[in-house]
């Protein structure tokens, strides 16, 4: 078996919800699958509310007084974990932190045991990050606690992926006719996954670029198949990168590469990295975002990461306002 | 469910123009005060206070808008929750004499949020409470300063104001629905 068809890309379910906000009853938080326009919509209105309050001197609100929140990390994270506990104890809720390698996992408890564990502690909602795509949804359905998908595998990260279109809608206004590249790790890249999802109601364009080997075999056909007609494939960076309103490098996961998908290092800086000369193909105005964390000098270079045009840190604070949103949105009671 | 008038434009003009003369008495002048309407209608009945004292007095006064959203004290049992809204106060409410405005006054428990989202804000000298209409039916010992109408309700009536900023026109309706515990205003 080749290693493209066992790291192929995953199957989405792409369910459309009926589009009002009535119909927001998202008990669970795994993909973007399932969220329809007007649900994103409201996910930013909300969160709009939520960036008033990081501004404050006192960033405490008493919403969510009295709930629990546990974020469970197999696989290490700074700003996923540290965005969603600071976004639950801005509204007030009580967190605990559990690093999976400290916790009885290590002593060969199962996913399910541990997660049972917790919500026999009465706590409200977990916030998981697992290695294995799924992890998740398998949680979901075993647990009645309301579960949040901080990234599994190279499946999805919904969170990120929503902090990303709140980012670009804040900083360009209507995303109406946008070109939207991402550029480098699509096979490994949870995040280009939630980002496909994520846009396709906004009638922008999204181009994946990247060596042949790191796009998932297939990728063309599931696009089709999920609808996900918004998206396109081209390997020439600068090609790519023409006219683009929106830049995305990813991180090259190089703890993902020692199968040799890429032939060298040097290579992929040469053919692939975001550089000032490479940037100036794009549209005047352009915006720079990354998910972090940075290989800087490898997929984006100093210059231009902090550069005037990079929104790398504003979606790290917007981060914390989407998850205040969601915790807010998935805490119980319909909206009205 | 039948409707009934109780305030047309030019009554909610009077009403709002004494109230100001009594927050200016009251407050021995228009120093040091400021404005904050609870969203939504209360913001634009607090940009009309402040704007007749303006003219009043000639003097500048802050206003600010209020989202009680967060505050509230139903948002996690399994009812209904509303759409957070940006609170916007510009400026530092600490030692100044803020008055909140609200359209209703009902049961309290928005004027209690409020309280509490105001204070997470600052420290203020004074808040007062200026509302359109009193309607009764209190559930918390929280009283107003300045009350534009008492309108005595019965718990399956509805009042609602509107205002032409958010609803194109300037009136005060009560509407009675047959049975049915009213929302909490």
């Amino acid at each position: 078996m080749s290693m493209h068809e066992t790291k192929s890309w995953p199957a989405g379910q792409g369910t459309m919800l009926p589009a009002s906000m009535e119909s927001w009853n998202h008990k669970h938080i795994l993909d973007l699958d399932d969220f329809s326009r007007e649900e994103i919509d409201l996910v930013f209105e909300i969160a709009d509310g939520m960036v008033e309050i990081l501004a404050r001197d006192v960033k405490k609100v008493p919403t969510l007084r009295g709930k629990t929140i546990a974020t469970m990390f197999f696989e290490p994270s700074t700003r996923t974990r540290a965005s969603f506990e600071l976004a639950a104890k801005y509204l007030g809720a009580d967190t605990v932190s559990l690093d999976a390698a400290k916790s009885s996992v290590a002593k060969g408890e199962s996913l399910i045991d541990s997660l049972r564990t917790l919500q026999a502690l009465q706590v409200d909602t977990i916030i998981i990050r697992h290695p294995c795509s799924g992890a998740p949804y398998l949680a979901a359905k075993h647990l009645e606690t309301k579960i949040i998908n901080a990234g599994d595998g190279c499946h999805a990260h919904p969170s990120q992926g929503l902090l990303d279109i709140y980012t670009m809608r804040k900083q360009l206004g209507d995303l109406s006719g946008r070109k939207l590249v991402i550029i480098g790790d699509i096979m490994h890249s949870r995040v280009a996954r939630s980002n496909l999802w994520g846009t396709r109601n906004f009638d922008i364009k999204v181009i994946l670029c990247a060596p042949p080997a790191l796009i998932p075999y297939g990728l063309k056909q599931w696009t089709e198949n999920c609808g996900l007609h918004h998206v396109s494939i081209e390997h020439d960076l600068d090609t790519a990168i023409e006219g683009a309103d929106i830049v995305m490098p990813l991180r090259l996961q190089k703890e993902r590469q020692q199968s040799g998908l890429i032939s060298s290092m040097r290579e992929y800086i040469r053919l692939y990295q975001v550089n000032d000369a490479r940037l100036s193909r794009a549209k005047p105005g352009a915006i720079i975002m990354h998910p972090g964390p940075m290989n800087e000098g490898i997929e984006i270079n100093h210059d231009v990461a902090y550069g005037k045009r990079s929104l790398i840190e504003q979606q790290v604070t917007n981060g914390v306002a989407i998850r205040m949103a969601l915790l807010y949105l998935i805490a119980g009671g319909k909206i009205r | 469910m039948s409707e009934k008038i109780l305030l047309n434009s030019s009554d909610i003009e009077r009403v709002l123009v004494r109230i100001a003369h009594e927050i200016v008495e009251h407050n021995k002048g228009a120093r040091n005060i400021a404005f904050v309407g609870i969203k939504t209608r209360g913001v634009p009945l607090a940009q009309r206070l402040a704007k007749i004292i303006q003219t009043m007095e000639q003097v500048d006064i802050p206003v600010g808008s209020l989202d009680i959203t967060l505050y509230r004290d139903d948002v996690s049992s399994l009812s209904f929750k509303h759409v957070v809204q940006q609170t916007n106060v510009p400026f530092d409410i600490t030692n100044k004499h803020v008055i909140l405005v609200d359209d209703v006054f009902y049961t309290g428990r928005s004027i209690r949020a409020a309280l509490d989202a105001l204070i997470d804000l600052g420290r203020p000298e004074t808040i007062q409470l200026a509302v359109l209409i009193d309607r009764g039916h209190r559930e918390l010992p929280i009283r107003a300063d300045f009350v534009g109408k008492n309108i005595p309700t019965a718990r399956n009536e509805e009042i609602k104001v509107y205002v032409s900023e958010v609803d194109a026109v300037d009136k005060v309706a009560v509407m009675r629905q047959e049975g049915g515990k009213n929302e909490h205003a």
